[in-house]
Protein backbone atom coordinates (compact mmCIF):
# COMPACT_ATOMS: atom_id res chain seq x y z
CA UNK A 1 0.00 0.00 0.00
CA UNK A 2 2.38 2.70 -1.14
CA UNK A 3 2.71 5.39 -3.73
CA UNK A 4 0.09 6.22 -6.28
CA UNK A 5 -2.32 3.50 -5.24
CA UNK A 6 -2.43 4.78 -1.65
CA UNK A 7 -3.03 8.34 -2.80
CA UNK A 8 -5.89 7.26 -5.05
CA UNK A 9 -7.38 5.21 -2.24
CA UNK A 10 -7.18 8.06 0.27
CA UNK A 11 -8.66 10.58 -2.15
CA UNK A 12 -11.58 8.26 -2.84
CA UNK A 13 -12.23 7.93 0.88
CA UNK A 14 -12.15 11.68 1.46
CA UNK A 15 -13.97 12.56 -1.77
CA UNK A 16 -17.65 12.39 -0.70
CA UNK A 17 -17.07 14.61 2.34
CA UNK A 18 -14.81 16.98 0.40
CA UNK A 19 -17.36 17.38 -2.40
CA UNK A 20 -20.09 18.49 0.00
CA UNK A 21 -17.69 20.68 1.98
CA UNK A 22 -16.55 22.45 -1.15
CA UNK A 23 -20.08 22.78 -2.53
CA UNK A 24 -21.57 24.36 0.61
CA UNK A 25 -18.63 26.10 2.28
CA UNK A 26 -15.75 26.95 -0.05
CA UNK A 27 -17.62 27.49 -3.31
CA UNK A 28 -20.21 29.82 -1.69
CA UNK A 29 -17.41 31.89 -0.12
CA UNK A 30 -15.92 32.45 -3.58
CA UNK A 31 -19.32 33.10 -5.16
CA UNK A 32 -20.12 35.59 -2.40
CA UNK A 33 -16.81 37.37 -2.93
CA UNK A 34 -17.48 37.67 -6.69
CA UNK A 35 -21.12 38.68 -6.17
CA UNK A 36 -20.03 41.48 -3.88
CA UNK A 37 -18.45 43.23 -6.90
CA UNK A 38 -21.56 42.86 -9.08
CA UNK A 39 -24.95 44.51 -9.06
CA UNK A 40 -28.07 42.59 -8.11
CA UNK A 41 -29.80 41.29 -11.25
CA UNK A 42 -33.14 42.98 -11.95
CA UNK A 43 -35.89 42.06 -14.39
CA UNK A 44 -34.51 43.84 -17.44
CA UNK A 45 -30.99 44.60 -16.17
CA UNK A 46 -28.73 41.61 -15.78
CA UNK A 47 -26.01 41.66 -13.17
CA UNK A 48 -22.98 43.75 -14.14
CA UNK A 49 -19.62 44.63 -12.62
CA UNK A 50 -19.86 47.59 -10.26
CA UNK A 51 -16.46 47.53 -8.58
CA UNK A 52 -16.67 48.63 -4.98
CA UNK A 53 -20.17 50.15 -5.25
CA UNK A 54 -21.69 47.63 -2.86
CA UNK A 55 -18.99 48.37 -0.31
CA UNK A 56 -19.50 52.13 -0.78
CA UNK A 57 -23.21 51.59 -0.20
CA UNK A 58 -22.34 49.70 2.95
CA UNK A 59 -20.19 52.50 4.34
CA UNK A 60 -23.07 54.90 3.66
CA UNK A 61 -25.68 52.61 5.21
CA UNK A 62 -26.48 53.68 8.78
CA UNK A 63 -28.15 50.31 9.48
CA UNK A 64 -24.85 48.54 8.71
CA UNK A 65 -23.02 50.68 11.27
CA UNK A 66 -25.81 50.15 13.76
CA UNK A 67 -25.68 46.38 13.20
CA UNK A 68 -21.89 46.35 13.51
CA UNK A 69 -21.97 48.38 16.74
CA UNK A 70 -24.74 46.19 18.14
CA UNK A 71 -22.82 43.05 17.22
CA UNK A 72 -19.67 44.32 18.94
CA UNK A 73 -21.63 45.25 22.09
CA UNK A 74 -23.39 41.88 21.94
CA UNK A 75 -20.09 40.01 21.61
CA UNK A 76 -18.35 42.20 24.17
CA UNK A 77 -21.07 41.51 26.73
CA UNK A 78 -22.03 37.88 26.09
CA UNK A 79 -18.52 36.44 25.75
CA UNK A 80 -17.03 37.55 29.10
CA UNK A 81 -20.31 37.06 30.96
CA UNK A 82 -20.78 33.53 29.62
CA UNK A 83 -17.15 32.58 30.31
CA UNK A 84 -17.07 33.91 33.89
CA UNK A 85 -20.42 32.27 34.66
CA UNK A 86 -19.32 29.02 33.04
CA UNK A 87 -16.18 28.91 35.19
CA UNK A 88 -18.16 29.72 38.34
CA UNK A 89 -20.67 26.99 37.54
CA UNK A 90 -17.93 24.45 36.84
CA UNK A 91 -16.22 25.25 40.15
CA UNK A 92 -19.54 24.91 41.97
CA UNK A 93 -20.46 21.62 40.32
CA UNK A 94 -16.95 20.25 40.75
CA UNK A 95 -16.90 21.15 44.45
CA UNK A 96 -18.35 19.50 47.53
CA UNK A 97 -21.53 21.53 47.73
CA UNK A 98 -24.65 19.46 48.53
CA UNK A 99 -27.07 19.06 45.63
CA UNK A 100 -24.44 19.59 42.95
CA UNK A 101 -26.03 17.02 40.63
CA UNK A 102 -29.23 19.05 40.67
CA UNK A 103 -27.26 22.18 40.02
CA UNK A 104 -25.41 20.64 37.11
CA UNK A 105 -28.81 19.86 35.64
CA UNK A 106 -30.06 23.41 36.29
CA UNK A 107 -27.03 24.92 34.56
CA UNK A 108 -26.92 22.56 31.61
CA UNK A 109 -30.62 22.22 30.72
CA UNK A 110 -30.93 25.54 28.83
CA UNK A 111 -28.21 24.28 26.49
CA UNK A 112 -30.37 21.39 25.32
CA UNK A 113 -33.34 23.56 24.36
CA UNK A 114 -33.72 25.08 20.89
CA UNK A 115 -32.81 28.77 20.88
CA UNK A 116 -36.24 29.57 19.40
CA UNK A 117 -37.92 27.84 22.35
CA UNK A 118 -35.61 29.57 24.82
CA UNK A 119 -36.48 32.94 23.34
CA UNK A 120 -40.20 32.16 23.57
CA UNK A 121 -39.83 31.36 27.25
CA UNK A 122 -38.02 34.64 27.87
CA UNK A 123 -40.56 36.58 25.82
CA UNK A 124 -42.98 35.59 28.51
CA UNK A 125 -40.56 36.89 31.16
CA UNK A 126 -40.05 40.28 29.59
CA UNK A 127 -43.74 40.98 28.96
CA UNK A 128 -44.57 44.38 30.47
CA UNK A 129 -48.13 43.44 31.47
CA UNK A 130 -47.92 40.00 33.02
CA UNK A 131 -44.28 38.92 32.69
CA UNK A 132 -42.31 37.60 35.65
CA UNK A 133 -40.14 40.68 35.96
CA UNK A 134 -43.26 42.84 36.03
CA UNK A 135 -44.73 40.60 38.75
CA UNK A 136 -41.64 41.01 40.91
CA UNK A 137 -41.54 44.78 40.43
CA UNK A 138 -45.22 45.01 41.26
CA UNK A 139 -44.48 43.64 44.74
CA UNK A 140 -42.57 46.83 45.47
CA UNK A 141 -45.13 48.96 43.70
CA UNK A 142 -43.21 49.55 40.47
CA UNK A 143 -44.33 49.15 36.88
CA UNK A 144 -42.05 47.21 34.54
CA UNK A 145 -41.09 49.05 31.36
CA UNK A 146 -41.50 47.36 27.99
CA UNK A 147 -37.93 46.00 28.03
CA UNK A 148 -38.07 44.64 24.49
CA UNK A 149 -39.73 47.74 23.09
CA UNK A 150 -37.18 50.27 24.33
CA UNK A 151 -34.03 51.30 22.48
CA UNK A 152 -31.95 51.29 25.66
CA UNK A 153 -32.94 47.88 26.99
CA UNK A 154 -33.83 45.66 23.99
CA UNK A 155 -30.25 44.64 23.12
CA UNK A 156 -29.55 43.77 26.76
CA UNK A 157 -32.56 41.46 26.82
CA UNK A 158 -31.15 39.67 23.79
CA UNK A 159 -27.77 39.44 25.55
CA UNK A 160 -29.29 38.00 28.74
CA UNK A 161 -31.05 35.27 26.77
CA UNK A 162 -27.86 34.35 24.93
CA UNK A 163 -25.84 34.14 28.14
CA UNK A 164 -28.52 31.99 29.77
CA UNK A 165 -28.39 29.53 26.92
CA UNK A 166 -24.62 29.48 26.46
CA UNK A 167 -23.02 29.49 29.91
CA UNK A 168 -24.04 25.92 30.78
CA UNK A 169 -22.55 24.66 27.54
CA UNK A 170 -19.15 26.20 28.27
CA UNK A 171 -19.38 24.94 31.85
CA UNK A 172 -19.05 21.40 30.52
CA UNK A 173 -15.66 22.11 28.96
CA UNK A 174 -14.36 23.70 32.15
CA UNK A 175 -15.70 20.77 34.13
CA UNK A 176 -13.86 18.33 31.90
CA UNK A 177 -10.64 20.31 32.28
CA UNK A 178 -11.01 20.67 36.07
CA UNK A 179 -11.25 16.92 36.43
CA UNK A 180 -7.91 16.40 34.72
CA UNK A 181 -6.03 18.64 37.18
CA UNK A 182 -4.03 16.38 39.52
CA UNK A 183 -5.24 16.84 43.15
CA UNK A 184 -1.61 16.83 44.38
CA UNK A 185 -1.03 20.20 42.76
CA UNK A 186 -3.87 21.79 44.68
CA UNK A 187 -2.84 20.02 47.89
CA UNK A 188 0.77 21.09 47.50
CA UNK A 189 -0.29 24.69 47.07
CA UNK A 190 -2.52 24.42 50.14
CA UNK A 191 0.35 23.01 52.22
CA UNK A 192 2.51 25.88 51.05
CA UNK A 193 -0.11 28.07 52.68
CA UNK A 194 -1.87 29.39 49.59
CA UNK A 195 -5.40 30.68 50.19
CA UNK A 196 -8.33 29.51 48.11
CA UNK A 197 -8.26 32.58 45.87
CA UNK A 198 -4.54 32.20 45.43
CA UNK A 199 -4.94 28.57 44.44
CA UNK A 200 -7.64 29.54 41.98
CA UNK A 201 -5.58 32.37 40.57
CA UNK A 202 -2.13 30.78 40.57
CA UNK A 203 -2.82 27.08 40.02
CA UNK A 204 -6.22 26.39 38.54
CA UNK A 205 -6.71 29.31 36.13
CA UNK A 206 -3.30 28.89 34.41
CA UNK A 207 -4.01 25.19 33.96
CA UNK A 208 -7.36 26.05 32.41
CA UNK A 209 -5.93 28.47 29.85
CA UNK A 210 -6.13 26.08 26.86
CA UNK A 211 -9.78 25.41 27.72
CA UNK A 212 -10.47 29.12 28.00
CA UNK A 213 -8.94 29.66 24.57
CA UNK A 214 -11.07 26.89 23.08
CA UNK A 215 -14.21 28.33 24.69
CA UNK A 216 -13.26 31.85 23.60
CA UNK A 217 -13.01 30.84 19.95
CA UNK A 218 -16.39 29.12 20.12
CA UNK A 219 -17.94 32.08 21.93
CA UNK A 220 -16.68 34.52 19.30
CA UNK A 221 -18.06 32.42 16.45
CA UNK A 222 -21.39 32.05 18.26
CA UNK A 223 -21.64 35.79 18.88
CA UNK A 224 -21.64 36.37 15.12
CA UNK A 225 -23.61 33.30 14.10
CA UNK A 226 -26.55 33.00 16.51
CA UNK A 227 -29.53 35.16 15.58
CA UNK A 228 -32.43 32.76 16.22
CA UNK A 229 -33.51 34.52 19.40
CA UNK A 230 -33.59 37.90 17.69
CA UNK A 231 -36.26 36.64 15.29
CA UNK A 232 -38.46 35.72 18.26
CA UNK A 233 -37.71 38.49 20.73
CA UNK A 234 -37.53 41.68 18.70
CA UNK A 235 -37.28 41.03 14.96
CA UNK A 236 -34.28 43.35 15.01
CA UNK A 237 -36.24 46.29 16.44
CA UNK A 238 -37.13 48.66 17.89
CA UNK A 239 -35.68 50.80 15.11
CA UNK A 240 -32.76 48.38 14.51
CA UNK A 241 -31.72 48.48 18.18
CA UNK A 242 -31.16 44.70 18.14
CA UNK A 243 -30.11 44.18 14.51
CA UNK A 244 -26.77 42.38 14.27
CA UNK A 245 -24.72 41.62 11.15
CA UNK A 246 -26.12 38.20 10.25
CA UNK A 247 -29.66 39.43 10.88
CA UNK A 248 -29.02 42.41 8.61
CA UNK A 249 -27.67 40.03 5.95
CA UNK A 250 -30.83 37.97 6.25
CA UNK A 251 -33.05 41.03 5.80
CA UNK A 252 -31.04 42.41 2.87
CA UNK A 253 -30.85 39.01 1.19
CA UNK A 254 -34.32 37.64 1.78
CA UNK A 255 -36.60 40.63 2.44
CA UNK A 256 -35.07 43.20 0.08
CA UNK A 257 -33.60 40.52 -2.25
CA UNK A 258 -30.47 42.64 -2.75
CA UNK A 259 -28.00 39.89 -3.53
CA UNK A 260 -25.00 42.08 -4.30
CA UNK A 261 -25.24 44.11 -1.12
CA UNK A 262 -25.89 41.01 0.99
CA UNK A 263 -22.71 39.50 -0.51
CA UNK A 264 -20.65 42.53 0.48
CA UNK A 265 -22.03 42.35 4.03
CA UNK A 266 -21.25 38.64 4.21
CA UNK A 267 -17.66 39.24 3.13
CA UNK A 268 -17.22 41.79 5.92
CA UNK A 269 -18.63 39.32 8.44
CA UNK A 270 -16.34 36.53 7.23
CA UNK A 271 -13.30 38.81 7.17
CA UNK A 272 -14.03 39.88 10.73
CA UNK A 273 -14.31 36.29 11.90
CA UNK A 274 -11.13 35.27 10.11
CA UNK A 275 -9.28 38.22 11.65
CA UNK A 276 -10.56 37.32 15.11
CA UNK A 277 -9.48 33.70 14.64
CA UNK A 278 -6.00 34.66 13.43
CA UNK A 279 -5.58 37.15 16.25
CA UNK A 280 -6.49 34.54 18.81
CA UNK A 281 -4.27 31.98 17.15
CA UNK A 282 -1.14 34.11 16.98
CA UNK A 283 -1.58 36.45 19.90
CA UNK A 284 -3.27 34.40 22.59
CA UNK A 285 -1.67 31.10 21.69
CA UNK A 286 1.67 32.40 22.91
CA UNK A 287 0.25 32.92 26.34
CA UNK A 288 -1.19 29.44 26.54
CA UNK A 289 1.33 27.52 28.58
CA UNK A 290 1.74 26.29 32.07
CA UNK A 291 3.31 29.02 34.09
CA UNK B 1 -18.44 12.00 36.68
CA UNK B 2 -15.69 10.91 39.00
CA UNK B 3 -15.31 12.24 42.52
CA UNK B 4 -14.25 15.85 42.71
CA UNK B 5 -10.53 15.93 42.28
CA UNK B 6 -9.71 19.60 42.55
CA UNK B 7 -11.97 20.65 45.35
CA UNK B 8 -10.42 23.52 47.16
CA UNK B 9 -9.65 22.60 50.78
CA UNK B 10 -11.85 24.40 53.28
CA UNK B 11 -10.12 25.35 56.54
CA UNK B 12 -12.36 25.15 59.62
CA UNK B 13 -12.27 28.88 60.32
CA UNK B 14 -13.98 29.64 57.03
CA UNK B 15 -17.10 27.54 57.67
CA UNK B 16 -19.24 30.67 57.59
CA UNK B 17 -17.67 31.60 54.28
CA UNK B 18 -18.42 28.12 52.98
CA UNK B 19 -22.03 28.45 54.06
CA UNK B 20 -22.33 31.74 52.23
CA UNK B 21 -20.76 30.15 49.17
CA UNK B 22 -23.21 27.27 49.29
CA UNK B 23 -26.12 29.66 49.54
CA UNK B 24 -24.73 31.73 46.68
CA UNK B 25 -24.32 28.62 44.57
CA UNK B 26 -27.88 27.56 45.30
CA UNK B 27 -29.17 31.00 44.47
CA UNK B 28 -27.45 30.85 41.09
CA UNK B 29 -28.88 27.39 40.47
CA UNK B 30 -32.44 28.46 41.33
CA UNK B 31 -32.08 31.64 39.30
CA UNK B 32 -30.83 29.63 36.33
CA UNK B 33 -33.63 27.09 36.26
CA UNK B 34 -36.46 29.49 37.15
CA UNK B 35 -37.31 30.62 33.59
CA UNK B 36 -37.84 26.99 32.68
CA UNK B 37 -39.87 26.26 35.81
CA UNK B 38 -41.97 29.31 35.03
CA UNK B 39 -42.66 27.96 31.55
CA UNK B 40 -43.57 24.55 32.95
CA UNK B 41 -45.92 26.20 35.43
CA UNK B 42 -47.81 28.19 32.84
CA UNK B 43 -47.97 25.29 30.38
CA UNK B 44 -49.58 22.96 32.91
CA UNK B 45 -52.09 25.42 34.37
CA UNK B 46 -55.15 27.20 32.96
CA UNK B 47 -54.41 30.56 31.36
CA UNK B 48 -55.90 32.40 34.34
CA UNK B 49 -53.05 31.15 36.52
CA UNK B 50 -50.22 31.71 34.08
CA UNK B 51 -49.27 34.98 35.73
CA UNK B 52 -49.94 34.27 39.38
CA UNK B 53 -48.74 31.45 41.53
CA UNK B 54 -51.23 29.55 43.61
CA UNK B 55 -50.35 26.07 44.81
CA UNK B 56 -54.03 25.07 44.67
CA UNK B 57 -54.30 25.98 40.98
CA UNK B 58 -55.72 23.06 39.00
CA UNK B 59 -53.31 21.16 36.76
CA UNK B 60 -54.31 20.71 33.14
CA UNK B 61 -53.04 19.28 29.86
CA UNK B 62 -55.50 21.38 27.91
CA UNK B 63 -52.85 23.84 26.73
CA UNK B 64 -50.93 21.01 25.09
CA UNK B 65 -54.07 19.67 23.43
CA UNK B 66 -54.95 23.12 22.11
CA UNK B 67 -51.42 23.75 20.84
CA UNK B 68 -51.24 20.34 19.17
CA UNK B 69 -54.52 20.99 17.37
CA UNK B 70 -53.78 24.59 16.45
CA UNK B 71 -50.86 23.78 14.12
CA UNK B 72 -49.68 20.69 12.23
CA UNK B 73 -47.12 19.76 14.89
CA UNK B 74 -47.28 16.05 14.07
CA UNK B 75 -46.00 16.85 10.59
CA UNK B 76 -43.37 19.26 11.96
CA UNK B 77 -42.08 16.53 14.27
CA UNK B 78 -41.90 14.08 11.42
CA UNK B 79 -39.94 16.61 9.36
CA UNK B 80 -37.49 17.24 12.19
CA UNK B 81 -36.97 13.53 12.79
CA UNK B 82 -36.34 12.99 9.08
CA UNK B 83 -33.94 15.93 8.97
CA UNK B 84 -31.99 14.86 12.05
CA UNK B 85 -31.76 11.24 10.85
CA UNK B 86 -30.65 12.22 7.37
CA UNK B 87 -27.96 14.56 8.69
CA UNK B 88 -26.71 12.02 11.23
CA UNK B 89 -26.45 9.13 8.76
CA UNK B 90 -24.72 11.34 6.22
CA UNK B 91 -22.31 12.71 8.80
CA UNK B 92 -21.42 9.31 10.24
CA UNK B 93 -20.62 7.78 6.85
CA UNK B 94 -18.82 10.75 5.29
CA UNK B 95 -16.86 11.71 8.42
CA UNK B 96 -15.77 8.12 9.06
CA UNK B 97 -14.39 7.65 5.55
CA UNK B 98 -12.66 11.01 5.44
CA UNK B 99 -11.29 10.73 8.97
CA UNK B 100 -9.84 7.28 8.13
CA UNK B 101 -8.05 8.74 5.12
CA UNK B 102 -6.64 11.64 7.14
CA UNK B 103 -5.63 9.48 10.10
CA UNK B 104 -4.01 6.49 8.42
CA UNK B 105 -2.90 7.44 4.91
CA UNK B 106 0.12 9.49 3.94
CA UNK B 107 -0.99 10.84 0.57
CA UNK B 108 -0.34 13.67 -1.82
CA UNK B 109 -2.31 16.79 -0.87
CA UNK B 110 -3.34 15.57 2.57
CA UNK B 111 -2.38 18.67 4.52
CA UNK B 112 -4.02 21.02 2.04
CA UNK B 113 -7.22 18.97 2.08
CA UNK B 114 -7.24 18.88 5.86
CA UNK B 115 -6.75 22.65 6.07
CA UNK B 116 -9.75 23.01 3.75
CA UNK B 117 -11.77 20.85 6.12
CA UNK B 118 -10.81 22.99 9.10
CA UNK B 119 -12.09 26.13 7.35
CA UNK B 120 -15.62 24.89 8.05
CA UNK B 121 -15.01 25.07 11.80
CA UNK B 122 -14.85 28.84 11.42
CA UNK B 123 -17.21 29.48 8.51
CA UNK B 124 -20.35 27.40 8.72
CA UNK B 125 -22.71 26.98 5.73
CA UNK B 126 -25.35 28.76 7.85
CA UNK B 127 -23.54 32.06 7.34
CA UNK B 128 -23.51 31.82 3.55
CA UNK B 129 -27.26 32.13 3.30
CA UNK B 130 -27.67 33.82 -0.07
CA UNK B 131 -25.10 31.79 -2.00
CA UNK B 132 -26.29 28.47 -0.60
CA UNK B 133 -29.89 29.41 -1.34
CA UNK B 134 -29.05 29.96 -4.99
CA UNK B 135 -27.14 26.67 -5.12
CA UNK B 136 -30.24 24.90 -3.80
CA UNK B 137 -32.34 26.80 -6.32
CA UNK B 138 -30.07 25.63 -9.15
CA UNK B 139 -30.27 22.05 -7.89
CA UNK B 140 -34.08 22.38 -7.75
CA UNK B 141 -34.08 21.44 -4.05
CA UNK B 142 -35.65 24.52 -2.44
CA UNK B 143 -38.30 23.56 0.12
CA UNK B 144 -37.20 19.95 0.54
CA UNK B 145 -35.88 18.15 3.59
CA UNK B 146 -32.73 17.27 1.65
CA UNK B 147 -31.99 20.97 1.17
CA UNK B 148 -31.93 21.45 4.94
CA UNK B 149 -29.72 18.41 5.50
CA UNK B 150 -27.19 18.51 2.63
CA UNK B 151 -25.06 21.49 3.72
CA UNK B 152 -24.44 19.84 7.11
CA UNK B 153 -23.70 16.31 6.00
CA UNK B 154 -19.99 16.94 5.64
CA UNK B 155 -18.93 18.09 9.08
CA UNK B 156 -15.47 19.42 9.85
CA UNK B 157 -16.11 18.80 13.53
CA UNK B 158 -16.97 15.15 12.88
CA UNK B 159 -13.97 14.58 10.63
CA UNK B 160 -11.66 16.24 13.14
CA UNK B 161 -13.04 14.32 16.11
CA UNK B 162 -12.88 10.92 14.40
CA UNK B 163 -9.44 11.57 12.97
CA UNK B 164 -8.14 12.23 16.48
CA UNK B 165 -9.78 9.02 17.67
CA UNK B 166 -8.53 6.87 14.80
CA UNK B 167 -4.99 8.15 15.30
CA UNK B 168 -5.03 6.70 18.81
CA UNK B 169 -5.74 3.17 17.54
CA UNK B 170 -2.49 1.16 17.93
CA UNK B 171 -0.99 0.50 14.46
CA UNK B 172 -0.25 -3.11 15.51
CA UNK B 173 -3.98 -3.84 15.59
CA UNK B 174 -4.33 -2.43 12.09
CA UNK B 175 -1.40 -4.48 10.78
CA UNK B 176 -2.58 -7.67 12.44
CA UNK B 177 -5.97 -7.34 10.77
CA UNK B 178 -4.35 -6.75 7.39
CA UNK B 179 -2.14 -9.83 7.78
CA UNK B 180 -5.31 -11.79 8.51
CA UNK B 181 -6.44 -10.67 5.06
CA UNK B 182 -8.68 -7.72 5.84
CA UNK B 183 -9.07 -5.05 3.15
CA UNK B 184 -8.65 -1.38 4.10
CA UNK B 185 -12.40 -0.96 4.48
CA UNK B 186 -12.53 -4.24 6.39
CA UNK B 187 -9.99 -2.92 8.87
CA UNK B 188 -11.98 0.27 9.23
CA UNK B 189 -15.18 -1.68 9.88
CA UNK B 190 -13.73 -4.38 12.18
CA UNK B 191 -11.03 -2.47 14.09
CA UNK B 192 -11.45 1.30 13.99
CA UNK B 193 -15.22 1.77 14.18
CA UNK B 194 -15.77 -0.62 17.13
CA UNK B 195 -12.94 1.05 19.08
CA UNK B 196 -14.42 4.49 18.44
CA UNK B 197 -17.93 3.59 19.66
CA UNK B 198 -18.00 6.05 22.63
CA UNK B 199 -16.91 8.87 20.36
CA UNK B 200 -19.66 7.98 17.89
CA UNK B 201 -22.20 8.12 20.72
CA UNK B 202 -20.88 11.50 21.85
CA UNK B 203 -20.84 12.87 18.35
CA UNK B 204 -24.32 11.52 17.64
CA UNK B 205 -25.81 13.21 20.69
CA UNK B 206 -24.17 16.52 19.87
CA UNK B 207 -25.28 16.31 16.24
CA UNK B 208 -28.89 15.38 17.00
CA UNK B 209 -29.34 18.15 19.55
CA UNK B 210 -27.65 20.69 17.28
CA UNK B 211 -29.78 19.91 14.24
CA UNK B 212 -33.00 19.47 16.19
CA UNK B 213 -32.44 23.06 17.37
CA UNK B 214 -31.29 24.58 14.09
CA UNK B 215 -33.45 27.44 12.87
CA UNK B 216 -32.10 30.03 10.45
CA UNK B 217 -31.24 27.84 7.45
CA UNK B 218 -34.48 25.80 7.70
CA UNK B 219 -36.41 29.08 7.99
CA UNK B 220 -34.95 30.28 4.70
CA UNK B 221 -35.00 27.12 2.67
CA UNK B 222 -38.44 25.78 3.64
CA UNK B 223 -41.82 27.38 3.11
CA UNK B 224 -44.45 24.70 3.51
CA UNK B 225 -45.93 22.49 6.19
CA UNK B 226 -44.53 19.39 4.47
CA UNK B 227 -40.90 20.44 5.06
CA UNK B 228 -40.86 22.79 8.07
CA UNK B 229 -39.07 21.44 11.17
CA UNK B 230 -40.49 22.07 14.66
CA UNK B 231 -38.30 25.08 15.36
CA UNK B 232 -39.63 26.96 12.34
CA UNK B 233 -43.12 25.61 12.97
CA UNK B 234 -43.00 26.96 16.51
CA UNK B 235 -41.93 30.38 15.28
CA UNK B 236 -44.73 30.48 12.67
CA UNK B 237 -47.21 29.43 15.33
CA UNK B 238 -46.02 31.59 18.20
CA UNK B 239 -45.96 34.95 16.46
CA UNK B 240 -47.76 36.98 19.14
CA UNK B 241 -49.93 39.05 16.79
CA UNK B 242 -51.91 35.92 16.03
CA UNK B 243 -53.48 36.43 19.44
CA UNK B 244 -52.67 32.96 20.75
CA UNK B 245 -52.80 32.50 24.53
CA UNK B 246 -49.48 32.63 26.33
CA UNK B 247 -50.07 29.37 28.11
CA UNK B 248 -50.69 27.68 24.76
CA UNK B 249 -47.48 29.15 23.36
CA UNK B 250 -45.48 27.91 26.34
CA UNK B 251 -47.09 24.50 25.96
CA UNK B 252 -46.04 24.45 22.30
CA UNK B 253 -42.56 25.63 23.28
CA UNK B 254 -42.13 22.82 25.79
CA UNK B 255 -43.60 20.35 23.31
CA UNK B 256 -41.03 21.15 20.63
CA UNK B 257 -38.17 20.79 23.09
CA UNK B 258 -39.87 17.89 24.85
CA UNK B 259 -38.19 14.91 23.21
CA UNK B 260 -34.73 16.43 23.69
CA UNK B 261 -35.53 17.48 27.24
CA UNK B 262 -36.88 14.07 28.25
CA UNK B 263 -33.98 12.36 26.53
CA UNK B 264 -31.59 14.64 28.37
CA UNK B 265 -33.16 13.99 31.76
CA UNK B 266 -33.03 10.23 31.25
CA UNK B 267 -29.52 10.07 29.79
CA UNK B 268 -28.18 13.06 31.72
CA UNK B 269 -24.93 11.41 32.72
CA UNK B 270 -24.11 10.11 29.27
CA UNK B 271 -25.20 13.38 27.73
CA UNK B 272 -22.94 15.56 29.85
CA UNK B 273 -20.04 13.15 29.43
CA UNK B 274 -20.60 13.04 25.68
CA UNK B 275 -20.41 16.78 25.44
CA UNK B 276 -17.26 16.72 27.54
CA UNK B 277 -15.67 14.05 25.39
CA UNK B 278 -16.64 15.85 22.22
CA UNK B 279 -15.01 18.99 23.54
CA UNK B 280 -11.69 17.52 24.53
CA UNK B 281 -9.30 17.60 21.66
Amino acid sequence: MHGRFTTLHAWLLALPAMLLLVLFTHYPVIVTLIDSFFSTPKKNRPSHFVGLDNYDAMVADPVFWKALTNNLIYAGATIPAAIVLALTMALIVNGRIPGRALMRMAFFTPTVLPMVAVANIWLFFFNPNYGAIDQILELVGLKAPNFLGLQQTALWCVIVVAVWKEAGFFMIFYLAALQTIPPDLVEAAAIEGAGRWQILHRVILPLLTPTTLFILINAVINAFRTVDHIFVLTGGGPDNATTVLLYHIYLVGFSFWDQGYAAALTIVLLAGLAAAALLQFFFLDRRVHYR
Amino acid sequence: MTAASTTLPIPAETRVGALIETLGAWLLGVLWISPLLYAVWSAFHPAAYSAHFDLTAPLTLENFVKAWNAAPFARYFLNTVLLVTMVLIGQLILSTLAAFAFARYAFFGRDVLFALVLVQLLISPDMLLVANYSTMHTLGLVDTIASMALPHMASAFGIFLLRQTFKQVPPELDEAARIEGCSALGVLWRVYIPLARPVYLAYGLVSVSFHWNNFLWPLIITNSVETRPVTVGLQVFATPDQGVDWSIITAATLMTSGPLLIGFLIFQRQFVQSFMRAGIR
